[in-house]
């Protein structure tokens, strides 16, 4: 994956003496002691990642925890103390004013939480400012803002003025002036934090959507673990400064680095956090290569096993059925012994993006395990109904 | 002494005199070029009002009120004309609208770039904070000592110290508007690449606006009291009328002025007030209602 944007020991001392509080974090000491000591605030600590190309990376954190600043610090809205942020290879701390705001119109844009739309500007004209200061032409302006607009479904509400629109649909007009710069990077700060629960989730869902039709590189600062975990690709988690986790949504709900982070998943759904594919076990069943044996080894194999039930595959790996050591008995012994004669009817193959309150039902009213299949039809394994009370167990 | 406290004296009451003084005999030529220069935009204001025929001027004063305000003040626009031209100031009225405009306008030109500059470096605001609590706090009448021995008597002295007294507010609320506009505006603002000029002309003064608005509305306010106590230094108008009628205890006359003075102030206060609100309010509904009366009318096109 490309490394859009690095991160490298990024510091933000707040207070009138930066340097001494950066020797003694140098030292070790907390951020508390060091308010003691100097009164100055740590914002932000030894921060040293990176961003990819195309992901959501999404920065989670208690008020004050130093989200906002870390994410102001990419486009320089706060000045750094320390460190560097390389973005597409070059070091934006050490950018002229000029360059600067070269940048901020071709590069990255911004979302806000409480959107800071122009009220005495139409919803096209809000639509269009970032253009509009970079000094686009009218008629580009106007064509990239529609555009913008047809996107996030505000078309219609081009002449319309903000005060005249609800708090998603505003939301929406800010989304739009950060899509229709064509910036590669968008960071959103608390963008959907304002909005209502239903609205919310809905606006989770478009921009997901719209991350597959043409990614960018988000980075989203949220306080929500729902809501990064729906949106995110990856995780980062601060803590007094400090970022305390990173990982995929999976990674941190399952070994969370200290109870600070276990802290933000008390109450979340699990089975939202997973989906048949993150749970499937391989190992379970025997699988059988179908080109390879023929049904009498087969079912001398099986009665070997521990379990009797396989799962059999073709050369390619594409799932073809499951059989047990009855049902491959009966196949065996009939006038035509061939494999499709074998598989059971009833077992309906369960997707691998499929949710795991949406497994879970299934899983229920099936007796036997459920091969899970990815997009290709290929077998990544077995759900059943041990492994579910598994990974509920886990998390709770 | 008397009472045994020791002879102490600050003079600086000399020290001011002495300073005016040295600009008189300074700076004659700068004194000279502001005064032609206000003269000018007084005689014009002045010329140009009287130019147009009382009924015109009066018929369009109506119109204004009934459009910015609403057909209620739009009567009493009337009533109030019909006052005016029944006690026979009709032409003081005018000359100390003309005043009044014309100190505005030379107090918001220079009050409201210092409190742009005020709102933008604080260094500035903590210089002319303290200025400004000085020129308000300062009893208006002290300004026409200065005044009348710069520029002598007549209208131009007269709006001088109408302009200098008038002005703390436009620069006041036009730092504050500024401060006020929220930090994520300024940041979305920031962050899609406004230059400082553009981050001010964009985003700051048109969420100003209405902080601005009631700045101008206050300094005109003000404008109009100054210019009836800048009478006494001859600047003429109703405060002339006013002033005749203490000189001579005639307490009709006195009044007469005064009313005309509330008449003019309630004009110009409600008519300045609507254009505050023209940020968005007025123009957006207005807009609205257009677009959806003309989709209706669409509509039923459609329909036929």
């Amino acid at each position: 994956m490309q490394e859009k944007v690095v991160i490298k020991d990024l510091y933000k001392i707040f207070g009138p003496e930066p340097e001494e509080a950066l020797a003694l974090l140098d030292q070790g000491l907390s951020k508390d002691a060091i308010f003691e000591r100097t009164r100055t605030t740590v914002g932000v600590q030894k921060a040293d990642f990176s961003i990819y190309e195309g992901e959501v990376f999404v920065v989670m954190g208690l008020s004050g925890s130093g989200k906002s600043t870390l994410v102001r610090m990419l486009n320089r809205l706060i000045e750094p103390t320390r460190g560097e942020v390389i973005v597409d290879g070059t070091d934006i701390t050490k950018m002229s004013k000029k360059e600067l705001i070269e940048v901020r119109r071709s590069t990255m844009s911004m979302v806000f939480q409480s959107f800071a739309l122009l009220p005495h500007k139409t919803v096209a004209e809000n639509a269009a400012f970032g253009l509009n200061v970079s000094g686009a032409s009218k008629s580009e302006q106007r064509e990239q803002a529609q555009r913008a607009l047809e996107t996030v479904g505000l078309a219609p509400y081009a002449d319309s003025y903000p005060d005249e629109l609800s708090g998603g649909m505003k939301q929406r007009v800010g989304l739009a002036r950060a899509l229709a710069t064509e910036a590669p990077i968008l960071l959103m700060d608390e963008a959907f934090s304002a909005l209502d629960p239903l609205i919310r989730t809905e606006m989770q869902d478009e921009l997901v959507r719209l991350q597959q039709t043409e990614a960018h590189t988000i980075v989203f600062i949220s306080h929500d673990l729902d809501e990064a975990i729906r949106i995110g690709d990856r995780i980062a988690i601060m803590e007094g400064g400090a970022i305390v986790q990173i990982g995929t949504p999976e990674e941190i709900v399952t070994k969370p680095a200290n109870d600070y982070v276990r802290s933000f998943f008390y109450g979340v759904d699990v089975s939202k956090v997973f989906n048949a594919g993150d749970i499937a076990s391989k190992g379970m069943l025997a699988v059988f290569e179908r080109t390879g044996v023929n049904l009498h080894a087969a079912l001398a194999q099986l009665r070997d096993h521990r379990s009797d039930v396989a799962v059999i595959i073709d050369r390619g790996g594409q799932y073809r059925g499951l059989v047990t050591v009855n049902s491959l008995a009966a196949a065996a012994a009939s006038a035509s012994p061939a494999w499709e004669n074998a598989f059971l009817k009833d077992v309906e193959p369960v997707a691998a993006d499929m949710e795991l309150s949406e497994v879970l039902t299934r899983v229920t009213a099936s007796e036997r395990p459920l091969p899970v299949l990815d997009e290709d039809q290929r077998y990544r394994g077995v759900v059943d109904k041990t492994i579910l009370l598994h990974t509920l167990d886990k998390t709770s | 002494m008397a009472n045994g406290m020791p002879e102490f004296r600050i003079p600086i009451g000399d020290w001011v005199a002495d300073g005016v003084d040295w600009i008189q005999i300074n700076l004659t030529g700068m004194l000279d070029a502001i005064s032609e220069a206000l003269e000018l935009v007084i005689d014009s204001f002045e010329g140009g009002l009287q130019a147009v025929p009382p009924l015109l001027l009066a018929a369009i004063i109506v119109l204004v009120a009934t459009w910015r305000v609403g057909w209620r003040f739009g009567l009493f626009s009337i009533a109030a004309m019909v006052l005016l031209f029944g006690m026979g100031i009709w032409p003081e009225t005018i000359s100390t609208l003309a005043l009044v405009i014309a100190s505005s306008l030379v107090a918001l030109m220079i009050g409201i770039p210092i409190g742009i500059a005020m709102a933008r470096h604080d260094p500035v605001e903590a210089v002319v904070r303290p200025v400004l609590d000085f020129m308000q706090t300062m009893p208006p009448f002290v300004y026409l000592i200065p005044a009348a021995i710069f520029f002598g008597l007549g209208k131009v002295p007269g709006s001088i110290a109408t302009l200098i007294f008038a002005m703390p507010p436009a620069v006041r609320l036009t730092n504050l508007g500024i401060r006020q506009v929220s930090e994520e505006h300024v940041e979305a603002g920031k962050a899609f690449g406004c230059t400082s000029h553009q981050l001010l002309f964009k985003v700051q003064l048109p969420l100003a606006m209405p902080s601005i608005m009631a700045g101008i509305n206050q300094t005109i306010m003000l404008a109009l009291s100054m210019v009836v106590i800048a009478s006494m230094i001859g600047a003429g108008g109703l405060g002339n009328t006013v002033l005749t009628g203490i000189q001579r205890l005639d307490v009709g006359l006195g009044f007469e002025g005064g009313l005309g003075v509330v008449l003019l102030a309630i004009l110009l206060d409600r008519i300045t007030q609507s254009f505050g609100r023209v940020g968005r309010g007025a123009s957006t509904s207005l807009s609205a209602r257009l677009r959806n009366a003309f989709d209706q009318w669409k509509a039923s096109q459609a329909d036929v």
